[in-house]
């Protein structure tokens, strides 16, 4: 699943897209964020994002419009095996580890650290 | 917007055109090369780590399609630690998107927003403050994942 | 004796018009009585501590939690203290103050109420966003002239984390900052108002109207309140007929390098110019490395340089006639969110001594 090289220039081509939007547009961090997510999901419905993340492994891998190409591949898979209702039940089956994580750390955190301004 | 074109027209000190000439001549703009080159190359640095991360699970014996499981995991919860120990918005003030656009950013939102509001309590402050910035990430991301899988399904 | 609509009126009340005596003008109220800045104090947290007017600010804090449980609670005690001091710098206590007005940007103003019942003064709550410290002197020197009290103790405080928090982001969420952003100041002030004294003299005031310039970005403020500021200052010089030379300083609260920009070309091209004594608090309160983008913002910005510095000099004559004008913008994230813009007020008094 890709390579150091192709990773590093992947990535940053995604930081760079986020980027230009944050400087040149009035979009706030959230917006943009969405987008790409939205984005992300889009291409993975089209089958082009998977292809991606295996020419540049993590470099793809890691943006959030990964989350949505996880997102829609889970339902998209679900509903291939179990029909319509499939898109409700398999939804978060790949995404699960990413916000499980997300939320358990930040819990944890929480508990441990305090916020210093 | 009807009331401020009315107190544009009005007030004697600012009138549309002078005030948009002198926000496009005197505004600060955005150092833009330098964010782009710092974002190209955080981001960049970010994904190397994943990858080998990655790499390393993979030699770990972890299968080809459940690799990027604990890789983004892994990533999750440096990105939560550095948030929690205060250096994440150091780096972030620099790295821009760097920072934001991978999973990093994520991390950094729910746990920036549950270390906050513990001040109000873990039920009604972390709890319940903790997607506040995040949530609209998985609120439009479920939502396109259930119109093109409804339409996959159908199709 | 003026007789009108049936009510008597006392004498001095109003002219010969009929009309209030000490108004003048659209906005401006000239004091006769002029009640006088006895005794000040202020308190900041550690990146002020480290900025060019520490050496004037009584009681600097190294921790911006001050081993409180709340960034909240901290800022209150911090108001707490600045209110104690002055009294203490006064000799008197809690019981002779006749009012308490104060005011800071949390909701609800909690820090000035929550000081507030600690003083258990007679109090007068304000939300006038950075622009309180001037909207409590008028309103303190108003109640002051009017014979309804002898001591009125003006106070207000800012924190950077607590005003991130409610208006802005958590405090360790990662973004970048736009160049015209500006840093909210950690600390507070207080002032001891007397209708009698050897200090300052606040003569008149201008009570600033809002200026909504349809600014929608909430990190662009010194743009939303600087022709809220122009307005303000315009008006009182209209008002009292005077000229910028008439002063010696014409400070604003806190308009950071932009909206100080904007402030003098507005006026500039009203053929006033303030340039030659003009000064913002905000750009004097931290130092350029100290990565404050366009310079310092909040409540405190204003007390802390002007209660600090400027009265300073002003006690030791270096200047004598000050023109004071805190801005404020009044909008909420809610109010934003919605799509509204960001309307500014600027308030002003003019001290001499």
């Amino acid at each position: 699943m890709g390579d150091f090289l192709t990773a590093f220039w992947v990535g940053g081509v995604f930081c760079v897209l986020g980027q230009l939007l944050f400087d040149l547009t009035k979009y706030t961090p959230g917006h943009i964020l969405t987008g790409f997510t939205v984005g992300g999901g889009i291409l993975g419905g089209v089958g082009l994002y998977d292809r991606l993340i295996d020419f540049a492994g993590a470099g793809a891998l890691l943006p959030i419009s990964s989350f949505g190409n996880a997102l829609v591949r889970g339902a998209m898979s679900e509903a291939a095996r179990s029909g319509v209702l499939g898109v409700l039940t398999g939804m978060f089956e790949l995404t699960s580890t990413g916000i499980t994580a997300a939320i358990i750390f930040g819990f944890f955190m929480a508990l441990f650290f305090q916020p210093k301004g | 917007m009807e009331d401020i074109q009315r107190q544009k027209e009005t007030n004697l000190l600012l009138d549309n055109h002078w005030f948009n000439n002198w926000n496009k001549l005197k505004q600060p703009k955005p150092p833009l090369w330098k964010n782009l080159i710092y974002a190209f190359l955080f981001g960049g640095l970010v994904s190397i780590l994943g990858q080998a991360l990655l790499e390393m699970y993979l030699a770990l014996g972890v299968s080809q399609e459940q690799a990027g499981n604990p890789t983004v995991a892994t990533v999750i919860f440096l990105a939560s630690l550095l948030t929690a120990i205060g250096i994440f918005d150091r780096i972030a003030s620099i790295a821009g998107a760097g920072v934001a656009i991978p999973v990093t950013g994520f991390a950094n939102s729910i746990t920036a927003m549950a270390l906050e509001f513990k001040r109000e309590g873990f039920v009604l402050g972390s709890g319940a403050k903790m997607f506040s910035l995040a949530g609209s990430i998985i609120m439009f991301g479920v939502v396109t994942a259930f119109v093109i899988g409804i339409i996959s399904a159908i199709i | 004796m003026y007789l009108q609509g049936g009510i008597v009126l006392a004498q001095g009340m109003v002219n010969e018009t009929g009309r209030a005596a000490k108004k003048v003008g659209r906005q401006s109220v000239l004091l006769e009585k002029k009640a006088s800045l006895n005794y000040a104090a202020t308190v900041a947290g550690p990146k002020e501590s480290l900025g060019p007017m520490a050496q004037y600010i009584d009681r600097c804090h190294v921790d911006n939690l001050l081993n409180e449980k709340s960034f909240e609670k901290a800022e209150c005690h911090m108001l707490e203290e600045a209110c104690y001091l002055t009294l203490g710098k006064a000799g008197l206590t809690p019981d002779d103050v006749d009012y308490f007005i104060a005011g800071d940007l949390l909701n609800q103003v909690i820090s000035a109420n929550y000081c507030a019942r600690k003083l258990s003064i007679p109090y007068f709550g304000l939300y006038g966003a950075c622009s309180t410290l001037t909207e409590g002197l008028s309103l303190g020197a108003m109640l002051l002239e009017g014979g309804y009290g002898d001591h009125v103790l003006i106070a207000t405080s800012s924190h950077n984390c607590t005003s991130e928090r409610q208006y802005r982001f958590p405090t360790e969420y990662g973004y970048q900052r736009p160049g015209y952003a500006q840093w909210t100041v950690t600390g507070a002030g207080a002032v001891l108002l007397g209708s009698r004294g050897d200090g300052p003299r606040v003569e008149s005031v201008t009570v600033g109207k809002i200026v909504d310039a349809g600014i929608r970005d909430p990190l662009n403020m010194g743009t939303a309140m600087a022709p809220a500021a122009a307005d303000t200052i315009n008006q009182h010089l209209l008002d009292l007929e005077r000229v910028p030379g008439y002063y010696h300083m014409i400070i604003t609260g806190d308009l950071g390098n932009t909206g100080k920009q904007l402030n003098e070309d507005i006026l500039l091209n009203q053929g006033i110019d303030i340039r030659p004594n003009y000064s913002d608090c905000g750009v004097l309160i931290y130092h350029p490395q100290q990565n404050v983008g366009a310079g310092g913002s909040g409540c405190a910005c204003s007390a802390l340089v002007f209660l600090g510095f400027f009265l300073n000099q002003m006690l030791k004559q270096e200047i004598t006639r000050v023109l004071l004008v805190a801005t404020g913008s009044l909008h909420s994230p809610t109010a934003i969110m919605q799509g509204e813009s960001m309307p500014g007020i600027a308030h002003a008094v003019s001290l001499e001594i």
